[in-house]
């Protein structure tokens, strides 16, 4: 019976938000081509021969790039900034009413945007393929799920991550500023522009202790069929979420006893 | 034209959007630690390219961060001026603002252009600077009269592209409302800024010169820093940013006839 309805909740919430998001389908068009970073930097570890000094040929470099292109689209997250926006105007308080954790409702945006997102990115990377057409392949099935499975975990990861830094809103007004911060350390060390075993040793002596290359660089890596230590990874990954769940609900509680609506 | 009218406008503009921004005192702190973590991240970067190879498309190491200080004072001039006033053309459209603009006495691209300004900014072209003179000394550069002059032309005529191009790009929110990620694109592309043009393939290399002359802002400067750059270069840029910024203001001029407020 709970389950029942908690699912006709999910079911619900998922179907406005989609027919929401289709409303915008040019804007998550430009939001998928402006991901295209990764690339630009294929393209200059390619046309500079950077690649042979960490021993992976052109072809899997450009696998690993395109997957990397992918996990990311899948794994955005900006739920600071649409909680900051409805902490602000104050749309928080009603929501709060509600016998529903309002992060579930972030929660089913950001997956109806990925279903919206999808066509794109696949178009995205049909191009990619015409450009580079001796990089295309087909990973096998198990891969292929353990790789989804590993990307989602990616984007539990940032939306925890990123939903611990909205409840600081509750004390600040402007939490986005430190998402902002903690999004250089994401772009750097997360393996978006430069693959982690390319990464001089001092940095990969600790790097794989934090969260960070299990972002991108692990999912990429499992689904280029480059080399990836797939127990290793996906347990670090769940071992994180673990941590921050804890964290998230801690925070939350708190920060709701903090809340007092605008004008109060 | 009544320049002492738009002086004293502008001074008025200045204090106050400093007196509102500098209520936030720690969020400009939080932006200083971005700034200063974004520029060794990609320093970080840039290292990784060079960890095996001198070169990289024809330019050394100490070069190249040539490029990452005139990035980082471009960023900072982004971020002080074009991003905070030219996002909220966007607002102004949506709620139908635009309005209030287009009846002040004054002229509407002023006022949209410079209306407000983000202090955090200035830390970030502070730094920029900072690293340029630091590469002026490992360079082993000599400060003349002419360097000076030229190096100072060219990166005004950065600037004005820059302006051009994100201002082009809000200036079609007229017709399409929704297209502040539109800039998100651009600002991805930009990122390229962050390299020598010829670390790119020739296709690339192409694209960026003739579409987004993203290779004018960015690595002509670099080039007259280090002596590098030919006479028709220089005056091939002057071109392109009087084109840019003509272009733009006639642009805008015809957009506003199209303009038609919110929900009429």
């Amino acid at each position: 019976m709970i389950s029942n309805l908690i699912k006709r909740k999910i079911f619900t919430l998922l179907k406005v938000q989609y027919s929401n998001m289709l409303e915008y389908r040019v804007e998550i068009a430009l939001w998928a081509i402006s991901g295209i970073i990764p690339f630009f930097m294929l393209n200059i570890w390619t046309n500079n021969n950077l690649n042979q000094s960490i021993n992976i040929s052109d072809v899997m470099l450009s696998r690993y790039f395109l997957c990397a292109f992918f996990v990311r689209q899948f794994s955005v997250v900006w739920v600071v900034f649409s909680f900051e926006e409805d902490s602000l105007m104050g749309k928080v308080s009603p929501y709060l009413i509600q016998p529903l954790n309002p992060f579930f409702r972030y929660f089913a945006q950001h997956l109806a945007e990925q279903i919206t997102r999808f066509p794109f990115a696949v178009i995205i990377a049909f191009f990619f393929f015409i450009f580079n057409p001796e990089s295309l392949w087909i990973p096998n099935l198990g891969i292929l799920l353990l790789s989804i499975v590993s990307t989602f975990l990616s984007f539990l990861i940032q939306f925890l991550i990123q939903s611990i830094v909205a409840c600081l809103c509750f004390w600040t007004e402007k939490a986005s500023s430190i998402e902002r911060l903690l999004f250089i350390p994401t772009l750097f060390l997360s393996g978006l522009l430069a693959p982690v075993v390319s990464f001089p040793a001092y940095v990969k002596s600790w790097i794989y202790l934090t969260p960070f290359p299990y972002l991108i660089d692990f999912p990429a890596n499992l689904l280029s069929g480059n080399e990836a230590n797939i127990s290793g990874g996906l347990s670090m990954q769940i071992l994180w979420i673990f941590l921050l769940f804890p964290l998230f609900k801690k925070i939350w509680s708190e920060g709701t006893k903090k809340y007092t609506a605008m004008g109060s | 034209m009544n320049l002492r009218k738009y002086l004293k406008v502008y001074k008025k503009f200045l204090h106050t959007s400093l007196a509102s921004e500098l209520e936030y005192k720690a969020n400009i702190l939080v932006d200083l630690i971005t700034a200063i973590l974004s520029l060794v991240g990609s320093i970080f970067l840039l290292s990784i390219f060079f960890q095996n190879n001198g070169y990289i498309g024809g330019w050394k190491f100490e070069q190249a961060l040539i490029i990452q200080a005139i990035y980082t004072i471009l960023n900072g001039i982004t971020n002080t001026w074009f991003n905070p006033n030219l996002t909220e053309i966007v607002k102004h459209i949506r709620e139908g603002t635009l309005d209030f603009v287009l009846l002040k006495p004054i002229d509407s691209q002023f006022f949209i252009s410079l209306k407000k300004i983000n202090p955090s900014g200035f830390l970030e072209i502070m730094l920029g600077f900072f690293l340029l003179l630091f590469c002026i000394k490992i360079n082993q550069i000599n400060l003349s009269l002419s360097f000076l002059s030229l190096s100072l032309i060219t990166i005004s005529c950065s600037i004005c592209i820059l302006y051009s191009l994100w201002f082009f790009i809000s200036t079609t929110t007229i017709w399409f409302v929704k297209t502040w990620n539109a800039i998100e694109v651009l600002r991805s592309f930009l990122y390229i800024g962050r390299f020598p043009l010829n670390s790119f393939s020739f296709s690339l290399r192409l694209f960026f010169s003739i579409f987004i002359p993203i290779a004018f802002i960015t690595t002509i400067p670099s080039e007259v820093f280090l002596g590098l750059s030919q006479l028709w270069k220089i005056l091939l840029e002057v071109i392109v940013a009087s084109v840019f910024l003509v272009t733009s203001r006639k642009f805008w001029l015809f957009a506003l006839k199209f303009y038609s407020s919110a929900s009429s």
